[in-house]
Order: structure tokens, then sequence, then C-alpha cells
């Protein structure tokens, strides 16, 4: 069904033909945009959006102290809603240490190994999540804020490069759906023009909260590609030069998506 | 506990009907999806939610697998006095979750 | 994932199965799960509550999308025309559907305390089909309203 959709597609766009290119600034729209009413109607409202559940959660394990250090992250960092603040618009962002970005969920494990000398909480757990949705709140309305400075470049090009080569057994690029036929329909649904501006989101496909990570391994089994590990390079470099490709539109988080 | 969030106006006016929202984190396993052996995953769900008014129910949910995840219900009661709203979840092995909200009534 | 393609098939059907979280023979034809809803079911389901007692039309309403994005958590609402009082007051109110693996969805007891009668919840539904909201009044009769609904799935699936 799916397959069968794609290779009428790719007809469609002709073997060889290259990607048309970014979507113009102004034109960018996020998923919300291509969400029916109701689903809508489920992020806006606080007290409807079952991400608000993980939230809450986050809210709690922000003051729980925890690791060897017994420290919780309000004893650094206080009331995350004034410390948090446009934190998760710039993310992911460079660590200098590692000479590399991380990203949300690696940084709040960084600060649990080197701060609270606790272990590290693992990829797609429910307490990662609650504490990313939770980070992520906080920065709920302002614009995602990545710049293309020196140290991101050879990052965000090998963002760019996952981004726009075909790859796997249907032999698609990202963005040959997302650049280049995003409002389209694929299956039924919407091909949305993949800007990653809600994450962790409740998708409703997963009946719970999920990381853009899980979603982009979502989209590379779809595509029937090789699907990288939680918190490989790889996956943090595409996690990047989406974010860029969104600088500037409102984050979301929580958000919901089909 | 799994995590519950009630929403209720915490003022209201005598007689007024006013809208509670319910929502619990829970994954409502419908004991229809296969494992990875193509067996059934046991039933998990949340059977029945009670509201309380000042103790007397007010109202009270049957659910059923067809309940998306995460169960959110909402509905009405008229607003009578001041005091307490609490809710009752109970489910599958022994599930239990209890929440409570005060209310003036004015 | 480069596997032959009678395997990857099979694969990819298992996880339309697990995904869509209604496994079973519903809507999908495999083997896997019990027999799903089937109208006589539904009507059987139906009859546990109302009896022997007629099925009026009317004065129930349902509210749900008539496209529904994702099968897994479609909000609806049903509402019922009533004055809420001692005397003439909603009793319950009920929801069936027809092809989803089990005919029930949801039992909810009123009375006259609840001042309006809306609920408000998010249901899981298999397949395109009909929805059935049945309202017992506390005179003993029973109205209903029913809706088609068209569900689509979401179109890149989970793996591995």
């Amino acid at each position: 069904m799916i397959a069968a959709a794609a290779l009428f597609l790719i007809a469609l766009l002709g073997a060889g033909a290259a990607s048309a290119g970014e979507i113009p600034l102004a034109e960018r729209k996020s998923g919300y945009e291509f969400m029916g009413r109701e689903t809508r109607a489920m992020q806006d409202d606080d007290t409807a959006n079952p991400a608000m559940l993980s939230v809450l959660d986050g809210e709690t394990l922000w003051q729980r102290k925890d690791g060897s250090a017994a420290k919780s992250c309000a004893d650094c960092h206080g009331d995350a809603r004034t410390s948090m603040k446009g934190v998760a618009a710039r993310y992911p962002a460079f660590d200098a240490g590692r000479g590399r970005p991380v990203d949300l969920e690696e940084r709040v494990n960084i600060c649990r190994a080197e701060k609270q000398q606790a272990t590290p909480l693992a990829f797609e757990s429910k307490e990662l999540l609650a504490l990313a949705a939770y980070v992520g709140r906080q920065s709920r309305g302002m614009p995602i804020d990545i710049a293309d400075e020196a140290r991101i470049k050879p990052f965000l090009q090998a963002g760019r490069d996952m981004f726009t080569e075909r790859q796997g057994q249907l032999n698609l690029s990202c963005a040959q759906c997302h650049d280049d036929n995003w409002g389209q329909k694929l299956a039924g649904a919407p091909i949305p023009q993949g800007h990653p501006t809600g994450y962790p989101i409740y998708r409703l496909e997963w009946q719970t909260l999920g990381s853009l990570q899980r979603r982009l391994r979502n989209c590379l089994f779809g595509m029937r590609a090789i699907s990288y590990p939680y918190g490989a390079a790889e996956m943090v470099n595409l996690e990047l030069y989406l974010m860029w490709r969104a600088r500037g539109m409102p984050i979301e988080t929580p958000a919901v998506r089909p | 506990m799994a995590r519950a969030l009630i929403n209720a106006p915490a003022k209201a006016k005598r007689g007024e009907a006013i809208e509670i929202k319910t929502m619990i984190s829970h994954m409502m396993e419908t004991g229809f999806r296969p494992d990875s052996t193509g067996r059934p995953i046991a039933r998990d769900i949340i059977t029945e939610l009670v509201c309380k008014y000042n103790g007397e129910e007010i109202f009270r949910a049957e659910l059923f697998p067809a309940i998306a995840a995460n169960p959110f219900l909402a509905f009405f009661t008229v607003a009578t006095e001041s005091g307490t709203l609490s809710f009752e979840w109970t489910g599958d092995n022994g599930f239990s979750a209890t929440e409570s909200v005060n209310i003036t009534v004015e | 994932m480069t596997r032959a393609d009678g395997t990857s098939q099979r694969t990819r059907r298992r996880f339309l199965v697990e995904t869509a979280a209604l496994a079973g023979a519903a809507g999908l034809g495999l083997d896997s799960g019990p027999a799903g809803a089937t109208p006589a079911s539904m009507q059987a389901a139906i009859r546990n509550v109302t009896g022997e007692a007629k099925l009026n039309k009317g004065r129930v309403k349902i509210d749900v999308p008539a496209l529904i994005e994702n099968g897994n958590a479609v909000p609806l609402t049903v509402s019922c025309e009533s004055p809420m009082t001692q005397e003439d007051h909603v009793k319950a109110l009920h929801v069936f559907t027809e092809k989803n693996p089990q005919p029930n969805v949801i039992g909810v007891h009123l009375g006259p305390r609840a001042g309006r009668t809306s609920v408000s919840t998010r249901i899981r539904l298999a397949d395109t089909q009909k929805i059935v909201a049945v309202a017992q009044m506390s005179d003993g009769s029973f109205w209903s309203d029913e809706v088609e609904v068209i569900v689509t799935l979401a179109a890149c699936l989970e793996g591995a």
C-alpha cells in the first residue's frame, strides 16, 4: 500500500530529478496546519492535550533529587519557567567539550552524568521524554533559534546531505516528499513539510509521547532505508538541519500529531 | 500512582452547570493486539471512573478497550455547594487511582 | 532493511496490525486475534441495554469528525436534549461500534445532577464504520443517533 504509493510518486517525479530546493521561508507551514480541526483542538487545549500528563511528570522530575550527588535539576536551574525559557528553541546546540552538537535529551543526560552523578535515562524512556516535554514547554511560542554559525557548519551540512540524498529501497530522499511534494497525499494522509516544531510530540499513532528521533526512525523505516540507532551522530545532524530549516517558526511543544 | 489531570472551575455560581475534564495516563491495552509471537497481549484497561461531589456519586462511566490510551473524559455537573470533587479510576490488575479538587460555590 | 519482497511484506503487514492497536481480524482480514464485532453483535450489545423496548431515533447527537486522521484517538462527544430534572432526565448514555473487535465503547451513568447531558471522550476506531449512541431516559424510553465515519491510517508506520 505504502510502497505502491511511493513508487507512483517516484514515477511522477522522474528517475533522475534533483530536488526542487528548499521551501521559501515565508511558505513554511507547521504540521499543525495539515491536521484536522479536532486534532488541532486537542493540541490547543492544555486540559485535553494528552501530552500534558508527561509535562506534569516532567515538572515532578525536575524537583526530584537524583544521583550520588543527590541533586535535582531545580537545585542548579531553579524555576524552569525562568531558567529554561528559550532553551529548547536553540537545540540541538554545540557542546564545546564534545566538539559536536547535542540534542536536548543528550543534554539532560550530560547534566545527569556530570552534575548529578546519576545514570543516564534511556532514550524514549518515560522519564527522559517527560523532562524534554517539560523543558520544551517552557519555550512554547518562542521562535526556533538555530544560527548557521561556524562551529555547527559541518554538522549542518551533514544533516542537509542526509535530507537531500536519495536512500533506501525506494531510492527516495526526505526532500522529495517534504520539500517538493508537501501538501500532496501519501496513503490517504497529507505530506507535511517536516518541521520539528513541537517535539516531543504525542503522536496518535504511538498513543504516547515520543521524540524527534523516534519519528525520524519511523520515516526511515517507511522509506525502506537504514535507520540509525537512538543517539547516533547522524540523527543529531539531521535534527540540527531540520531545526535550522524551521528557524523562526514557533515552538509548539508539546504538540499532538496524527 | 498514574498521573491524573483534572480541570474544573475553582469557583462557580450555585445552580450553574460546570464542565469537568479528566485525563489519566494509562496504556489501555486492548487485549486484541498481538505480541511478536502472534499471541494477543493480555487486556489491561481502566474499567471505571466514578466522580463524587461531597461524597455523593454524580457521574459513573464504564470504559471498554475502545477508549483511547490516556483516557480523557469530560462531563457536566450542577454546582450545588462548596466542597470537594473526588475522582476514582479502577481497572484491570487491581489498577486504582484517585484525585480530588476543591470547588467554591457562591 | 533489505529483504526479499515476501518477508518485508509479511513484516509490514504485522506492523500494520500492531500499530493499528486494534489488531485482530477487524478490517485487516488476518487470522491473529478474535473475530471483530459485526452489525449483528452490535445489535445484540444494544439490545442488552434496551431489552425489548423500542429504540427511537432522535434527541441524541453524536459529534465526531467525519474524516478521521488516526483511529487511535478519535474525539467523540455525545449530547442529549433533556431538561435534566428529577422527573425527566437522562439516566445513561451508551456508545457502540459496528466493526471494532468488540461493540461496546463506553457506558455513562448520569442523573438530574448532571445539569447538561454532554459527555466527551476519545475512542478507538478500527475501521471505517458506524457509531451508535443510545440514551436511556428516566421514563424508560430509549433514543439513539448513528453516524458513519471514515478512518485513515498514518502514512509512515513504525518499524523495528
